[in-house]
């Protein structure tokens, strides 16, 4: 059993979501990041959707009760296990009683913590991952909380050292593919979109990434009807400025999509922080 | 129906209308297409999403190309008997809505319960049924600003569309009255009382 000491600016338990009820209003939710997620549960010798907490900005103390071998990836941030110092990305042995604590990312924003044998917080359809835009799953983590922990006969054994870090570059460069709406703004949109760079609100979160910069014009007046969404659209409401959808939006919009970013890159737009430069490339 | 292409995992197809888009959602679920993981109806579009990390891979092309020739079912509407939501009419916006329409209370109650309704989509919150269906003399506009919480199992109207909110939640829509009955349980499978195409009646109780 893990019990929550500090959860730093916002812990939420993570796994790899609910696909399957978007026609309910269910959001996907999961890890914002799953490329780190994965790799943390691969680490520990867990199945990839195992659950796993979610950091932002790190700022995190655990207290384990019994001994865990663990493993944090994504944002690179300093893990200390009663004191010393642990190297991210790969795997950590925590002795019982110990307090594993989490600095502050030196870059990226988002940290993933798994422990072997998963956390096995009760599910809801099918994931034990907090939703926050319906509210569905654990509540973010609080001090006091107690996270139960599975078994781990059966799992793989733990074979790798350490896994090539992840970089975060200061000023990403993100795929996107025109559409399904491009038609509803004007030329350039494109153009603008893929020439100057946009800086990330301090108004992110999990839904999305807002983003400030040359508002893109619409060729169309009029609403869209309500249609879905992926996870790594770029959706544009009024104001002409994209937010990219990430793990918790919405499953279904009224705003026009001009462009999704290429599936591989959704894990780098869920590292992203406020203030940061980025660029998109068709 | 034109199909497009929603990033490089998912297929957005425009049906034109919410009935293709539900017979095309019908076969889409019945055909159950090895890798698709969700299917997400819209007023006039159907959503396909896939998810090459977790399932078999999916050629999008090949996906796209076989769509519109995708045997769909005569009418996906739901022939069971519709789901009858008993109201209690007494919304905080019901005098707002009377002045707003030029209807007494009791004529915006009589309408508003009086028609059919359809699912057209879910969305904004677990289980949220956007319904048509609503009399045309109650199409108003959403608030100016929305409240910060309204009770789970409010039945409220906006522009075309009816609703029940199946939990509390965040809303803009001018509240009629209330409901018990559950539309949205977490342990009951399926958790949403309404999805695409249910048919839905309010039945007016009188305040226990």
């Amino acid at each position: 059993m893990i019990e929550v000491v500090r959860p730093g600016p916002l812990a939420t338990v993570q796994d790899l979501g609910r696909p399957g009820h978007a026609h309910l209003g269910v959001p996907r939710s999961g890890a914002a990041d799953e490329r780190s997620s994965r790799l943390a549960n691969r680490l520990v010798g867990n199945r990839e959707d195992a659950a796993v907490v979610e950091f932002t900005l790190g700022g995190a103390a655990l207290r384990f009760h019994a001994r865990a071998w663990v493993a944090v990836t994504g944002g690179p941030v300093p893990v200390r296990v009663d004191g010393r110092a642990h190297g991210t990305n790969a795997p950590c042995f925590v002795p019982a009683g110990a307090l594993v604590e989490l600095g502050t990312p030196s870059s990226g924003l988002r940290s993933y913590l798994a422990v072997r044998g998963g956390l096995t917080v009760d599910e809801v359809l099918g994931s034990r991952s907090t939703d926050l835009l319906s509210g569905l799953g654990p509540s973010p983590l609080a001090a006091g909380d107690r996270l139960p922990v599975g078994p781990s006969d059966g799992l793989d054994d733990i074979t790798v050292d350490v896994a090539p870090a992840c970089t975060f570059p200061d000023a990403p460069v993100l795929r996107i593919l025109p559409g399904p709406r491009d038609d509803w703004f004007s030329d350039d949109a494109l153009a603008t979109l893929t020439s100057t760079p946009y800086e990330v609100s301090a108004d992110s979160n999990r839904v999305g990434v807002r983003l400030q910069g040359p508002p893109l014009t619409r060729a169309r007046k009029g609403e869209l009807s309500s249609e879905g969404m992926v996870t790594g659209s770029l959706q544009v409401p009024p104001s002409g400025l994209p937010i990219i959808f990430l793990a918790d939006h919405p499953t279904t919009g009224g705003y026009p999509v001009v462009a999704v970013l290429a599936s591989a890159d959704v894990s780098i737009a869920a590292q992203l922080r406020p203030g940061q430069q980025i660029r998109f490339r068709l | 129906m034109k199909v497009l292409r929603a990033g490089d995992t998912a297929l957005l197809v425009e049906t034109g209308d919410v009935a293709t888009a539900h017979r095309l959602n019908a076969a889409l679920r019945a055909a159950a297409i090895p890798g698709v993981v969700d299917v997400v109806p819209g007023e006039q579009t159907v959503l396909v999403v896939t998810d090459p990390a977790t399932g078999p891979a999916v050629d999008l092309d090949r996906l796209a190309a076989r769509l519109p020739g995708l045997a769909l079912p005569a009418d996906a509407e739901d022939d069971t008997a519709p789901v009858e939501i008993p109201v209690v009419y007494d919304g905080e916006d019901l005098d707002e809505v009377a002045e707003l329409t030029g209807l007494s209370r009791d004529e915006v109650v009589h309408r508003h319960a009086s028609a059919s309704y359809t699912v057209a989509y879910l969305g904004f919150s677990p289980g949220f049924g956007y319904l048509t269906g609503l009399d045309p003399a109650l199409h108003v506009a959403r608030r100016e600003s929305p409240r910060t919480a309204v009770p789970a199992g409010s039945v409220a109207i906006a522009g075309p569309y009816a609703a029940v909110y199946p939990s509390r939640s965040p809303g803009g829509w001018r509240l009629l009255g209330r409901s018990d009955l559950p539309l949205w349980d977490v342990t009951r499978d399926p958790p949403s009382l309404l999805r695409a195409g249910t048919r839905v009646r309010f039945v007016p109780e009188e305040s226990p």
